[in-house]
């Protein structure tokens, strides 16, 4: 069984439809991508999945049950959590601060959910700055920050909303490495990139949107093959 | 090193805690007008504290604290009044009237973000002092609510009482503040979508920081009642002399910091104490107290407290000639 089914998700902003009768899955333990154009409804989706925003029509199924209604906490309490594109840390505070105040959902105790946001910052190689303040930080630092606060939800999927956008390649071959041990824990993740390099090497199904409707969908080769994916990238040849 | 700062928290702490217990034996201060000021001080910290917690920590800006100073101080004015009994009552059950009236403001006013939810604390302030004014079977209107006989002519009782306040809130905002709750509190500030998303139920725990807030505002409510012997709706529910002072004390001490309300309420009693025992002003006394805090806001946006290394700088190099603009 899928673990993310989307069904005929539909959103409506006035008269755009931002997001247009999209069914896809996500299968246990893989990689999903989301891809497309700037403004093909790829944060939209996200946002309709983790409960930001309600559907106009259409269902989002997580472990056999529709979690489309509830709220963004409780779609994360059951075990899927997301990032955002633009970094959300808690700029006053140190990094390791940051994760800790994701532990507590699982950890109500102070010393768990401190140990727990350890082992957190461990995996995403920044126990080296767990005392700096997370304002000040590089974006690269930043933008795995935004993962390991996720990640210390305890999540069965991951949302990752453009983790790797303007990284510098150490960066990014960084976070590629810690994508693939995500994906090793057993953690499931749905991706939006725009990296080529990130989504090729590293996920099991694409989704391609354009215009908020799903224009394809297969493996990482049959999507680069596919004219209906060169088309709405490139525009149509002469 | 969480366990040396705690060491070092805990000594200042202490010996704040010490010369405040101590102050009524100083000479100097053992007058009953420097005690007014004192407990004026002390009152203005515990709600200066309360206001923290819901607008600094959680990033609530309440415009609206009278709201629960008022109602804590009509709990105690009408037990008296209608209950016959003595005034002080109205500490414990102001915890459950504000704690009550908390719940109502919050469901109207958290579901409004920023400026609106401002506005919307502002309007509960303003409604509940119009409807003070006309259930005049209930509250005696704008005649006010006279206590007859004052509990205690001296002033030290009243100055211990607001000690205890004070004691106990710094040490609730201390737990709070190390707690899962403070956690999720800064974390609604800093972004609240981000917090909802992390798992956090912001609707839940901005209720907590309001209903807290809500609370300790209205016990210092109770104890005014007491204290003054005097209430109306014009003194108890106004807009500028309770809920705009409460933000300018926390914003001139320190939005967010453990000292800040505090450092404000001191800095704010003196100032206008002093600038209203001037000779010459009148009544421009509070055009001046503006100027000032305009001044303050400027050269120390985030607060004696969160700038206190330029307020140190400053007063250390003293003669030295200031330079216009800083960092």
């Amino acid at each position: 069984m899928a673990l993310l089914e989307v069904v005929g998700a539909t959103k409506v902003f006035g008269g755009l439809t931002a997001v247009d009768d999209v069914t896809f899955s996500v299968e246990p333990g893989t990689i999903g991508a989301l891809i497309g154009p700037n403004g093909a409804g790829k944060t939209t989706l996200f946002n309709l999945i983790n409960g930001f925003l309600p559907l106009t029509s259409g269902e989002v199924r997580f472990k056999g049950e529709r979690i489309d209604g509830l709220r963004p906490h409780k779609v994360c309490a059951r075990g899927l959590a997301r990032t955002f594109q633009v970094v959300k840390p808690l700029q006053r505070m140190s990094v390791l601060d940051n994760v800790i105040a994701s532990s507590f959902l699982r950890f109500p105790d102070r010393a768990d959910a401190v140990r727990h946001a350890r082992e957190i910052l461990a995996f995403t190689n920044l126990s080296a700055v767990a005392g700096e303040i997370s304002k000040g930080l590089p974006l690269g630092f930043r933008k795995r920050l935004e993962i390991a606060r996720a990640l210390a939800t305890q999540p069965d999927l991951l949302l990752l909303d453009e983790a790797c956008a303007g990284l510098n390649p150490t960066e990014l071959d960084e976070s590629i490495e810690i994508i693939r041990r995500i994906k090793d824990k057993g953690i499931t993740i749905l991706i939006i990139e725009h990296h080529m390099k990130v989504i090729m090497s590293i996920s099991d199904h694409i989704v391609v949107l354009n215009y908020g409707a799903k224009i394809a969908e297969g493996t990482p080769t049959e999507v680069a093959g596919n004219p209906a994916v060169v088309e709405a990238y490139l525009g149509k040849g002469e | 090193m969480a366990q040396s700062s705690w060491f070092r928290n805990y000594k200042v702490a202490a010996c704040v805690l010490v010369a405040l217990a101590a102050a009524p034996l100083v000479p100097v201060l053992n007058s009953s007008y420097m005690l007014h000021v004192l407990i004026l001080m002390l009152m203005w910290s515990v709600i200066g504290m309360s206001w923290n917690l819901l607008s600094g920590y959680c990033g609530q800006v309440s415009f609206g604290h009278a709201a629960f100073f008022g109602l804590g101080a009509y709990t105690a004015g009408i037990l008296y009044l209608h209950g016959g009994v003595s005034g002080w009552w109205g500490l414990p059950a102001s915890v459950i009237v504000v704690g009550l009236g908390s719940l109502v403001i919050g469901y109207i006013c958290l579901r409004l973000r920023g400026p609106y939810f401002a506005l919307g604390t502002l309007a509960m302030g303003e409604v509940l002092r119009v409807t003070a004014e006309n259930m005049e079977w209930l509250t005696e209107g704008t005649m006010g609510i006279m206590i007859e006989k004052r509990t205690w002519v001296a002033k030290e009782p009243f100055y211990y009482i607001v000690l205890a306040l004070a004691v106990g809130t710094f040490v609730i905002m201390e737990l709070l503040v190390r707690s899962k709750w403070g956690y999720y509190f800064v974390a609604i500030r800093e972004d609240q979508d981000a917090a909802e998303s992390l798992g956090i139920d912001t609707t839940r725990y901005k209720t907590i920081a309001l209903v807290i807030s809500g609370v300790l505002t209205g016990l210092v409510g109770a104890f005014y009642t007491n204290y003054m012997g005097f209430i109306d709706p014009e003194v108890v529910f106004a807009l500028h002399d309770i809920s705009i002072i409460t933000i300018m004390v926390v914003m001139v001490g320190g939005v967010a910091t453990r000292w800040g309300p505090f450092a404000g309420a001191l800095i704010m009693i003196v100032l206008s104490e002093l600038i209203r025992a001037m000779p010459k002003i009148g009544t421009a006394h509070q055009t001046l107290f503006g100027v000032l805090l305009i001044v303050i806001i400027i050269y120390l946006p985030n607060g004696v407290m969160g700038d206190f290394r330029k307020v140190f700088r400053l007063v250390r190099r003293g003669a030295a000639p200031a330079r216009a603009g800083g960092e």
